[in-house]
């Protein structure tokens, strides 16, 4: 493996899962995790979706990166990006049409999801085509590592299933389980992930970011209007 | 003579070979000398916008004309099978096309006279894409079209199951737009044309979570047992009214909030959905539309007056 995969590329791979997660840490890629975490068979096609393209269009971009005019760079991103979606989103509706039903405009949003742009931006337009690839790969990864978290604790929770099949027997269909409407919504996703956040941060201190001003108290005679 | 002619074509075809390789040559020329040519400069950014076009454009469409069939196929499956959903016949585990060619039986209506067609094989017709076709399509004046579709076909595919000779549902095409999009979907009736047993949408992209509820199981389910017309404007069978009787307006709305199952006129309203006024708005204004006479309320009086007839 080692001679495959050189310490750039395992970083590229690896870092993106936990340490600098794109999600947890970067904060992006928001939109999508809330939308289609309900069920775990949309965020497993979501997440493949999203790597893929996050992937391909990184190479692409990174393998014209010295010929890209800066003043049309994101547009240019954005065409590749744009692209590569819409043909997911015709493989998906050839391939998996009702998981693409449920899916509808979330595909197409890919678009606009930040992770992608922000590859293609931060890494692949610096970088060589093989490790822009890893890179978006490594970062899709991570990903989904969390849209994968939040929908298995959202399904289970919210309708006692995990991939469409029964877990726990809900009270009406005579079971003890009753279902956690609330799991079931889009902002359901948003506790969950800030949970993973202050967990993850937890477990590594360094990611908490630094307070950038602290709020004084209001010395005496200085209070009040102006 | 025909040797010299030979010869001509094999000069031409040389000639063409040759003009090929030279514009090849130009071309390869002109591409090294803008990749060449600083990121900035003007000739090379559009140069590399249109490159960059083109060969994304062949991209897509390569894979939309590639992958067309198969989705084309996914389609239709999910058609039949959203056909059978509201019919209440799809059953876990067998075959749509089997199930669908065993129980349902497609029909075509002329929406004006509200008669069966005979003439147009059902099996082929496509009401969606006949809308589209200025022939086999009737504008709607703008007074009269509530559904906001514009167009709409001459001629609808009805759907009905039949057990033991007699008519069990009629599925009725449906279609009308909401916030976002074009609703399509199909509308279950009892074989008294009024008593609905379900509806559904297989083709709608209202937002997701709120308009895009529409096809929640949970509330297409408060729709079993509504009434579309008042009752009192009903020709009463027992009455023996056979002649083609007028439906009347339906009466069939979303209410906004939960409908009061006690009240009086409950038999007529349906739960609006949560957030989304629009998109309820526009599943009301569909079913008023298509149950009115500009859509099958021809048809189902006949319905109507023929099983009395009958009976």
């Amino acid at each position: 493996m080692s001679a495959i995969l050189n310490d750039e590329t395992k970083k590229v791979l690896v870092d993106p899962l936990v340490s600098n997660n794109p999600i947890t840490l970067q904060v992006l890629g928001i939109c999508s995790a809330l939308a289609v975490t309900s069920q775990m068979s949309t965020s497993l096609i979501m997440s493949l979706a999203l790597t893929l393209v996050t992937a391909f269009s990184s190479a692409a971009i990174s393998a014209i990166r010295n010929h890209i005019p800066s003043s049309i760079r994101i547009i240019v991103q954005m065409t590749i990006i744009a692209s590569l979606v819409i043909v997911v989103d015709q493989l998906l509706k050839a391939f998996a049409y009702d998981i693409s039903k449920q899916l509808s405009v979330f595909v197409g949003l890919i678009i606009t999801n930040c992770i992608v742009m922000g590859r293609a931006e931060g890494y692949a337009m610096k970088n060589p085509p093989l490790e822009s690839f890893m890179d978006g790969i490594g970062n899709g990864l991570g990903y989904s590592l969390i849209l994968i978290t939040v929908s298995f604790i959202r399904e289970l929770l919210g309708s006692g299933k995990l991939l469409g099949l029964e877990v726990f027997q809900l009270t009406k269909d005579g079971g003890w389980y009753d279902p956690n409407g609330l799991m079931l919504l889009p902002p359901s996703a948003f506790f969950i992930i800030g949970l993973i956040i202050w967990a993850v941060r937890q477990w590594k201190p360094e990611q908490a970011e630094k307070v950038e001003f602290k709020i004084l108290p209001i010395a005496h005679g200085e209070g009040g209007h102006h | 003579m025909p040797n010299e002619k030979k010869q001509c074509e094999h000069t031409a075809k040389l000639c063409t070979a040759l003009e090929k390789n030279k514009n090849y040559q130009k071309a390869k020329a002109y591409a090294d000398r803008v990749l060449a040519l600083s990121n900035d400069s003007l000739e090379k950014t559009i140069a590399i916008a249109v490159s960059l076009c083109l060969v994304c454009a062949v991209l897509v469409s390569f894979a939309a004309v590639a992958l067309k069939p198969l989705q084309i196929n996914n389609k239709a499956l999910d058609m039949k099978k959203n056909i059978l959903d509201v019919a209440g016949l799809l059953e876990e585990g067998r075959d749509i096309d089997s199930a669908f060619s065993d129980k349902i039986e497609a029909k075509i209506v002329d929406l004006e006279t509200g008669d069966y067609v005979e003439s147009i094989n059902a099996a082929d017709y496509d009401q969606r894409k006949a809308a589209k076709d200025p022939a086999q399509s009737i504008a709607i004046p703008k007074e009269k079209d509530i559904a906001h579709i514009r167009i709409k076909a001459k001629y609808a595919k009805v759907f009905l199951v039949k057990e033991g000779g007699a008519v069990k549902s009629i599925i009725l095409p449906v279609n009308g737009y909401g916030l976002w999009s074009t609703l399509y979907g199909f509308l279950s009736l009892d074989a008294d044309g009024q008593t609905v047993q379900s509806i559904n949408f297989y083709d709608q992209a209202e937002t997701p979570g709120l308009g895009g509820e529409v096809v929640n199981p949970n509330w297409r389910a408060l729709w079993k047992g509504k009434k579309v017309y008042a009752e009192s404007d009903l020709p009463s069978m027992e009455k023996g009214l056979i002649a083609e009787a007028d439906m009347g307006e339906p009466a069939l709305s979303l209410i906004k909030g939960v409908v009061d199952n006690n009240k009086p006129g409950s038999q007529y309203q349906v739960d609006g959905l949560a957030g989304a006024s629009l998109t309820s708005t526009g599943v009301t204004n569909l079913i008023r539309y298509w149950m009115s006479k500009e859509g099958f309320a021809p048809y189902l009086s006949k319905v109507r007056t023929v099983k009395g007839a009958k009976s």
